[in-house]
């Protein structure tokens, strides 16, 4: 080809830039009332298919499997068991964290659905799968309807 | 169907809703930066425009002289053949005048944006750029324009070397 | 016909669109399908394959947003596919449909397609700017309505258009999206209106363009031996067609887009349509401004280039015109949540050749019709031709 090579690498250019971008998520009309039963009655909650016998955790307004609307709204309890787990000892850009954090996703007992949370109040070499543990609450006047107004999973006997 | 159906699924919201927080939401801004690669072809067409001049490349099956460069040509998929320094003059293809900015809000002093087709390219080959110098009423298309640089330390090897187009 | 199977639509469905929707993107894909599976009155268990789309993730604030939509586009441990050409998506999304049935591979697709704008703060056009060029657009600070005002103003000048012309597509179809019960910004507007209303990006003021939008769309196809199980009146997909052309907007003639011509005579061969005005008995070509209305009847071969505000003069392209286009009152009037927003015009034309439109029903029974959506930077155009 005769196009002439750039041979000085100083010469050959990088545009930097960024994506400008903020977001607002609404929660739609499943997650408006899940997190709103955390926020003000401390409940978790989940919806129940009753065609395929299920109880979906988050709560969906519909059943992926069979398609049908889901009306039913059920106190699932605050008690979970871990399914699996991870202890993070760096950070989301790879630095050191002070403490190490576990992570787990959380069966809610009772439900086919669970939740991943924070691990606390627990040793990690300690921590296994099939634990018990329970969620822990944020007081009331603290909780804005986040997946943060559950403080974390603790274990319990 | 569509005349027998009574009411269609969606909830409307008012945006003083969520600004109020009468609705449940969360707010992310991601953290998207990047270092694009400029290329082969763009490489030296920034480096020329800190030399004040405009080059091109050109394929010497379909004969067209292409601004902004490429190394190959996307007609006849084969690389090109040349490159060609063409003029920093050119005609107006077309123009539009904006009142508002990037945000949306408005703006006092207009900006006159344009497809400006250089002189020494093949036909229609236009870059997009400003025209200033001119009352945006007075636009024409077809108007002879002319690169106005920026002064040579002030270059960096961007498109906005040229500060506008002014007619000639 | 080509494929081995012929395809028919036996389904749709169809969400509110707004500004701002509280569903979530999940939910409003749920919605549309539901009722699309509804109105087939079929379920979950009769759907082989989903076909997807949707415009870029940066909109809904998702990363891989066709993969979270899954399961309330119904494809839960299904073959998924998700396509994606910018405006385009929409009609593209249904001619994706149709291979997947063409092909002989399934009987039944669902088609779906969604679009959450209202998540991208404070307004999506943020998410618009990495579209142009990092290097030759972006420094200059460049808004999509700027090269929309540019594409505008060189098809004015090309055929000697005047504003006043132009205007009477927004009249005319946000009047028709008075008689759509999911539209966003139906109303009476007058030309003055028009002429008098901000002026954006000249000659673009604020009436000639389409809002941003929430909502979703649904479709369900199936082959010709199950379709005739499911309704007597499926609507064949005699024709599909999809063309792109170059980012190097700025290298070509903007007052005629070529990449839809050449689409739309794929989708007309297919259909063995060879005199498009007099064959097509509505149209519902894509309008996110008034005069691309104009320009994509022209890329469609339905009338002379230059030709087509002389034939909205006339009254030729209202619902009881000889070519009614858009009586859905398009993008302009029922909204434009991107993906949505063209898959919504291909049910209109499902409805209408169903004579099922309720008060936007053309008269004259009309057989033949087209969708068309245009997308990317000013380079895309997807066609489907459907017939009873």
């Amino acid at each position: 080809m005769s196009i002439e090579k750039i041979s000085d690498p100083r010469q050959i250019r990088h545009w930097p830039g960024h994506m400008e971008t903020d977001y607002i998520y609404t929660h739609g009309i499943a997650g408006e009332r899940f997190f709103k039963e955390i926020k003000e009655n401390g409940r978790i909650t989940g919806t129940r298919c009753k065609h395929c016998n299920l109880v979906y955790v988050p709560p969906r307004i519909y059943c992926e499997r069979c398609f049908e609307k889901l009306e039913e709204w059920i106190d699932v309890g605050t008690r979970g068991t871990i399914q699996t787990f991870t202890v993070a000892y760096v950070d989301i850009d790879g630095s050191k964290l002070k403490q190490p954090m576990i992570y787990a996703m959380i069966k809610i007992n009772g439900t086919d659905g669970g939740l991943v949370h924070k691990i606390d109040e627990a040793n990690p070499k300690d921590v296994k799968i099939g634990m018990q543990v329970g969620a822990v609450l944020k007081p009331k006047e603290e909780r804005k309807g986040s997946i943060n107004d559950i403080k974390h999973f603790k274990p319990t006997k | 169907m569509s005349a027998k159906i009574k009411k269609y699924p969606g909830h409307p919201l008012k945006s003083a809703e969520v600004r109020e927080g009468k609705v449940l939401t969360s707010r992310w801004k991601p953290k998207a930066k990047y270092m694009w690669s400029a290329g082969v072809a763009m490489s030296r067409f920034l480096n020329e425009l800190k030399k004040g001049k405009i080059v091109g490349t050109k394929c010497n099956k379909c004969g067209r002289i292409m601004v902004p460069p490429r190394v190959f040509c996307e007609q006849c998929f084969k690389s090109t053949d040349k490159w060609t320094y063409v003029k920093d003059t050119g005609t107006v293809n077309t123009y539009s005048v904006s009142f508002i900015a990037g945000d949306a809000s408005r703006i006092k002093e207009p900006i006159i944006v344009a497809i400006i087709d250089l002189d020494g390219a093949s036909p229609g080959m236009g870059i997009q750029h400003k025209i200033s110098e001119i009352n945006w009423k007075e636009v024409k298309f077809g108007m002879k324009v002319k690169a106005v640089w920026r002064p040579p330390e002030e270059r960096k090897g961007t498109i906005t070397d040229i500060k506008y187009f002014k007619p000639i | 016909m080509l494929g081995k199977k012929r395809v028919a639509i036996v389904g749709a469905g169809l969400t509110l669109f707004r500004r701002n929707l509280k569903e979530t993107g999940k939910e409003l894909c749920y919605g549309a399908t539901k009722m699309a599976l509804d109105s087939a009155g079929l379920t979950l268990k009769d759907i082989d394959s989903v076909a997807f789309g949707s415009a870029p993730d940066a909109f809904d604030g998702i990363h891989m947003k066709g993969e979270n939509m899954v399961d309330g586009s119904g494809a839960w441990r299904k073959p998924f596919s998700r396509v994606f050409v910018g405006g385009g998506t929409g009609v593209f999304t249904a001619d994706a449909g149709w291979w997947h049935v063409a092909s002989g591979l399934f009987d039944t697709c669902l088609v779906v397609a969604e679009e959450k704008m209202s998540s991208c703060y404070p307004h999506p056009a943020y998410a618009f700017t990495t579209i142009f060029d990092p290097m030759m657009s972006r420094p200059l600070g460049t808004t999509l309505i700027w090269i929309f005002a540019l594409e505008m103003h060189r098809y004015m000048h090309r055929h000697g258009i005047k504003k006043e012309q132009i205007a009477l597509v927004s009249v005319k179809n946000k009047k028709n999206a008075l008689d759509h019960p999911c539209a966003q910004l139906a109303a009476n507007i007058t030309v003055e209106d028009v002429l008098n209303s901000e002026i954006m990006c000249w000659p673009v003021q604020r009436l000639d363009i389409s809002p941003t939008s929430d909502g979703a769309a649904a479709l369900v196809l199936a082959s010709e031996d199950v379709a005739k199980k499911i309704t007597d009146n499926p609507v064949w997909i005699d024709g599909v067609g999809w063309c792109i052309d170059s980012t190097y907007w700025t290298n070509r003639d903007l007052y005629y887009p070529d990449y839809v011509e050449y689409a739309a005579r794929m989708a007309y061969k297919m259909a063995g349509i060879k005199n498009p005005p007099k064959e097509i008995d509505v149209a519902e070509p894509y309008d996110p401004f008034d005069y691309k209305e104009l320009h994509h009847m022209e890329g469609l071969l339905l009338c002379k280039k230059g030709e087509a505000p002389k034939l909205t003069a006339e009254g030729v392209t209202q619902r009881d015109g000889d070519l009614p286009i858009n009586p859905s009152g398009g993008l302009l009037g029922v909204g434009n949540p991107i993906a949505a927003a063209g898959l919504m015009k291909v049910c209109e034309i499902f409805w209408q050749l169903r004579g099922e439109a309720g008060k936007r029903q053309v008269p004259g029974d009309p057989r033949t019709g087209l969708a068309q959506a245009w997308g990317d930077l000013m380079q895309y155009g997807s066609v489907i031709v459907l017939r009873r």
